[in-house]
């Protein structure tokens, strides 16, 4: 069976593996340069880094966020579907192995390339990149790198690429054997993937691991703010804290309990035209902190990278495992 | 007599469609049974059933004596060539010889590469490549070669052209006196059965209506012509399938078991498509009054 498996998944894998040492022998001529300036630069990398790396970092972080979604609708979309499209699942189910083993075969082993694949991926691009994450978290000021707690940089480091990667391939074979149709399954399982990727770091990440809090008085010349929504809103930058993740934003009155931003705020940054001074800001800013007001920032810090790395890994694994159950009984129950 | 096939109470439904209604059948060992009707009878749904490629909604089916796909032991036994005789276009001949070489406990690859051989065909060719015709041997000899007690086929020659068809079923007829395999195959031409096959089940809309030894059928069966009359007053033990009536001549066509002594009517032969062609087309109700004998059921 595993011949079988090996023999149908042959071609897959090697374009996969091409792609993965393609991206892998451009990191690597390039990456100990990078290094070698971090060393001697320290933060300020951020500013230093060439042109050249700086599209490779983009495009590294691409590839490892890509990576999974691709397994998904070329590995596991049409694992199933496709046998079930053509009728050679005909074919398969009356040779002398039973349905659950030619699953379980194909499911053992396309996962575990899966997450060779992407965790290859991920290894490359995390250690081509940690110059960079390491001069972020060391407190390089930067818009230019995501900090590696960022949400779009998170899922690209480490062995979350791994889970990923498992959780789509399985997720592309349970949804391909209940389409029966490879297009459709594809398409499918990119949607649904995406959906995920995008709702995991909104709602359940910050959940995965304990959050700290700090309160942040308003002063002028204090933590810098955005005043945001006409007004309403104030954002906090936490600076003192490189590398943090801010996951909620609250601002606080006299009494220490949540409240909107008094409308006095936006009334003293009010001009006849154009926009207020910075004098007129710090007075206004001043005035809010005189009465009593403060900003709470709940963020995950850098250290807790790890703690959530395995965090969502377990997820992605759990949420694998399950599809596994269900395809198990679906191709024993249903596709009949 | 041993039993290679056995359903009871047998159906199949999908969502609110019967495509197997309350099939009851015994099929002897060591025969070939041809199973004949109409598209969309519900052969293919019988096949897939006893091939354990379908799960039941009702009743159960029994093949070589186990459930059908339970274990491998039981896979062992029953082998299965689907509709279209699908196969993988992106391997060769030989990928499919070691594919069924690694995954069955009785392959025989002596005879799997004696009969590539003997086909002519080329081991390094893809499956896609293949005609029709080809693609359909190949089917065949991994069905035959993995040695199973039951052989089943669904339209093996549906999509062949006149002479391939003829081919393919001769060679099958070789392969079974050779390995004393009993087939049971799909065809919606009873030519392909009367040619190949000694016992016929005729399945029309979902239910079977006959299932018989071909030359035991043939011998009860006669086509009956005479003046015009009442079909209602023949003798006991005789029982009419179909009528039809001119203004001064009435056509029957018969079952009975002793033989038809009245001068009025002229009894001649009836060939297996005659047969089975009036147990098609008579009205689903007259099922109800032939003898249970026959395992005609309602």
């Amino acid at each position: 069976m595993i011949w079988l498996t090996w023999r149908q998944f042959r071609t897959q894998a090697a374009v996969m593996l091409a792609m993965v040492a393609a991206l892998a022998t451009a990191l690597a001529v390039t990456g100990p340069q990078l290094a070698d300036l971090h060393r001697a630069v320290g933060s300020s990398l951020v500013d230093q880094v060439p042109g050249a790396d700086q599209s490779l970092y983009y495009t590294g972080l691409l590839v490892v966020l890509t990576v999974p979604a691709v397994i998904g609708m070329f590995w596991g979309a049409p694992l199933i579907a496709r046998e079930l499209e053509t009728g050679t699942h005909y074919l398969a189910w009356n040779q002398g192995v039973t349905r659950t083993r030619w699953l379980a075969t194909k499911l053992g082993l396309g996962a575990a390339a899966s997450m060779t694949a992407a965790g290859l991926t991920s290894l490359a691009v995390s250690w081509w990149s940690s110059p960079i994450d390491r001069a972020v978290n060391g407190g390089g000021a930067t818009d230019t790198y995501f900090p590696r707690l960022d949400p779009v940089a998170f899922a690209a480091r480490g062995v979350v690429p791994m889970a990923h990667a498992a959780f789509a391939f399985v997720l592309g074979v349970a949804l391909g054997l209940v389409i029966r149709r490879t297009l459709p399954a594809m398409a499918t399982t990119f949607a649904l993937y995406a959906a995920i990727q995008i709702s995991v770091p909104m709602w359940i990440r910050s959940h995965l691991a304990a959050a700290d809090r700090t309160i942040l008085p308003i002063e002028p010349g204090g933590a810098p703010i955005s005043i945001q929504d006409g007004a309403r809103q104030i954002v906090a930058h936490l600076e003192e804290v490189p590398g943090a993740w801010v996951t909620s934003q609250q601002t606080l009155n006299a009494a220490g309990q949540p409240a909107p931003v008094p409308s006095s705020f936006a009334d003293c940054l009010r001009t006849e035209s154009g926009p207020p001074t910075l004098q007129q800001v710090d007075r206004c800013v001043a005035d809010l902190g005189a009465l009593g007001y403060k900003q709470q920032v709940t963020y995950q810090p850098a250290g807790n990278f790890w703690s959530l790395q395995w965090a969502e890994t377990g997820l992605y694994l759990g949420l694998a495992l399950a599809l596994t159950g269900f395809c198990a009984w679906w191709i024993r129950r249903r596709v009949t | 007599m041993s039993v290679v096939l056995r359903a009871q109470g047998l159906g199949k439904r999908y969502k609110q469609r019967w495509a197997l209604r309350n099939c009851e059948l015994d099929v002897p060992a060591g025969r070939v049974v041809g199973l004949v009707g109409p598209n969309g009878a519900g052969k293919s749904t019988l096949l897939k059933l006893a091939s354990g490629m379908l799960t039941p909604t009702a009743g159960t089916v029994e093949v070589c004596g186990g459930r059908p796909a339970e274990g491998v032991e039981q896979l062992a036994k029953v082998g299965f060539v689907a509709q279209d005789t699908p196969t993988y276009s992106a391997l060769s001949i030989a990928d499919h010889l070691v594919l069924g070489r690694r995954l069955n406990p009785n392959w025989d690859d002596a005879l799997a590469r004696d009969r590539i051989r003997r086909l002519g065909l080329d081991p390094k060719q893809r499956a896609g490549k293949l005609s029709g015709g080809q693609r359909a041997q190949l089917a065949l000899t991994l069905g035959i070669a993995k040695r199973p007690e039951l052989l089943i086929l669904d339209e093996p020659v549906a999509a062949l052209d006149p002479l391939a068809r003829r081919e393919f079923m001769q060679d099958l007829m070789e392969a079974v006196a050779e390995h004393e395999l009993s087939v049971v195959l799909s065809s919606h031409l009873v030519s392909d059965v009367e040619r190949t096959c000694d016992y016929v089940i005729v399945l029309v809309d979902s239910q079977v209506q006959v299932a018989d030894d071909i030359d035991d059928l043939l011998a009860s069966h006669h086509r009956l012509t005479g003046p015009r009359r009442d079909p209602d007053k023949l003798p006991a033990g005789v029982h009419v399938i179909t009528a039809s009536h001119t203004d001064r001549q009435t056509t029957l066509l018969v079952r009975t078991d002793t033989a038809v002594h009245d001068p009025s009517w002229t009894v001649s032969p009836l060939g297996l498509e005659d047969v089975v062609l009036a147990y098609m087309t008579r009205p689903a109700d007259a099922a109800r009054d032939t003898r249970p004998a026959l395992e005609v059921l309602r």
